[in-house]
């Protein structure tokens, strides 16, 4: 009974909010982050907590937009979207007190043409989103470990 | 020869029958992570300084063909040393590498009867297939074997110290991780070798003229995206009984200049080279890759 209320409580889960693009109907779970997150407080606050995550966020996403290399792979994306639920994401992961409402990794990207360099030019963005929020390297680096083997479902197959 | 020349056709093989939705993407350019290309080790292998890593020359990945060049200096306490090398990694899969290294006896060259800065030369054609893994995203850690094919240009010299000849062939398995969460890489190497001082005092001996096992391990912290720290160490054969051959360690910080250019610094201790002990100096290397 519980099982089939949550079940039904999922489904009834805005799968996208005010200001953004509809997307097909999927189950909400933070399963779909794809890493299991940190535990401790410690790299919340290498990453100044939600409020570091949200301007690490909003440097990575824009920067990719405006990327020479990757910017076409974001050009028809939600741009609004993509900064929540990388939010999300991120602060989940990071054990920052957030649940993820994304897609998994395997469904978000399908079908978007990304090849291996593209994800390392992601990675610099991001690094380079990091460092200006002033994450220190090892932190980043932990940080980048638990995303990096989501390559296998981002890249193109 | 005949060995090298199969192990290169069946690498060339295996390159050539890749996954054709792979061969069916167009190419590009760039796409390593700084410093994942390593450098030009002493026989011209992309790795560290003194050992192979499972990774491919060039800054490419499985969609482009990479280039590197290098020139490497090693000043010890008696004998100067550079090499020279280029590189090329098709689809981050097959490397095929050349260096000719250069050893200068300086004044030991006397007391060893060869003249006042007699050099030994060698050429070294490398062959590496990086056979599966990655060295950074994947669960699997990068996996590769490679062939060295050494010619010494010395022969006359290097058969009357005792070596048996003056060509070999080294064959080796890598295998590398970069755990991004410590920020630590780590490669390890398995040689079969017959080589004196790299070849550059010949091949066998008169105490052994058998394929030996010899063991190479790097480790690196990375400090930022651009410095790498660490150290390395290369177990070595001990085939002549004229001049003792000893184990190699060196300690290095590596910093990648931009994306093409990564210059390497390094204390390294080559123990006792061609009768003279306690070698230990600077070694030096500029790496260009695309």
């Amino acid at each position: 009974m519980s099982m089939l209320l949550s079940l039904l409580l999922a489904q009834a889960a805005p799968h996208a909010m005010p200001g953004e693009e509809a997307v097909d109907p999927y189950t909400v779970d933070d399963r779909n982050a794809g890493a299991t997150p940190f535990t401790g407080s410690g790299m919340a606050d290498a990453f100044h907590g939600q409020e570091g995550i949200r301007r690490i966020v909003a440097h990575f996403v824009e920067g990719n937009f405006a990327d020479p290399v990757i910017g076409e792979i974001f050009a028809n994306q939600d741009k609004v979207r993509l900064k929540r639920v990388l939010f999300e994401q991120f602060c989940y992961i990071l054990n920052a007190g957030c649940s993820y409402s994304g897609r998994d990794m395997a469904s978000a990207h399908k079908d978007m043409g990304i090849r291996k360099a593209d994800m390392n030019r992601l990675v610099e963005r991001l690094q380079a989103a990091m460092a200006a929020e002033g994450v220190d390297f090892q932190a980043q680096n932990r940080f980048l470990s638990k995303l990096a083997p989501m390559r296998r479902d981002v890249l193109q197959k | 020869m005949k060995t090298a020349a199969l192990a290169l056709a069946t690498t060339f093989a295996f390159t050539l029958f890749a996954p054709a939705d792979a061969l069916a993407r167009p190419l590009r350019n760039g796409g390593k992570l700084l410093l994942t290309n390593g450098i030009s080790s002493l026989e011209g292998a992309s790795g560290g300084g003194l050992t192979p890593w499972a990774v491919i020359a060039g800054n490419e990945t499985s969609d482009g063909i990479g280039l590197s060049g290098h020139g490497t200096l090693v000043e010890v306490k008696d004998y100067d040393y550079q090499s020279a090398g280029v590189a090329i990694g098709i689809r981050d899969r097959l490397e095929i590498s050349y260096a000719h290294q250069n050893f200068n006896t300086n004044d030991i060259g006397v007391a060893l009867g060869l003249g006042k800065d007699y050099a030994f030369s060698q050429d070294v054609i490398g062959a590496k297939l990086r056979l599966a893994g990655d060295l950074v995203y994947d669960r699997m850690p990068a996996v590769a074997v490679g062939v060295q094919y050494k010619k010494n240009n010395n022969g006359a010299i290097v058969r009357a110290v005792g070596a048996k000849d003056d060509e070999g062939i080294d064959y080796y398995a890598s295998v590398s991780r970069l755990f991004l969460s410590r920020s630590i890489l780590l490669s390890g190497t398995v040689r079969l070798t017959k080589a004196n001082q790299l070849g550059i005092l010949g091949f066998g001996g008169d105490k052994k003229d058998d394929y030996g096992v010899q063991f190479e391990g790097s480790a690196a912290w990375q400090l930022s995206r651009r410095v790498a720290v660490g150290g390395e160490f290369r177990s070595k054969p001990d085939n002549l009984g004229i001049a003792r051959e000893d184990d190699w360690f060196d300690a290095f910080a590596a910093y990648a200049v931009n994306r093409h250019l990564t210059a390497t610094i390094a204390y390294a201790d080559l123990g006792s080279v061609a009768t003279v002990k306690g070698q230990r100096g600077l070694f030096l290397q500029l790496q260009a890759a695309f």
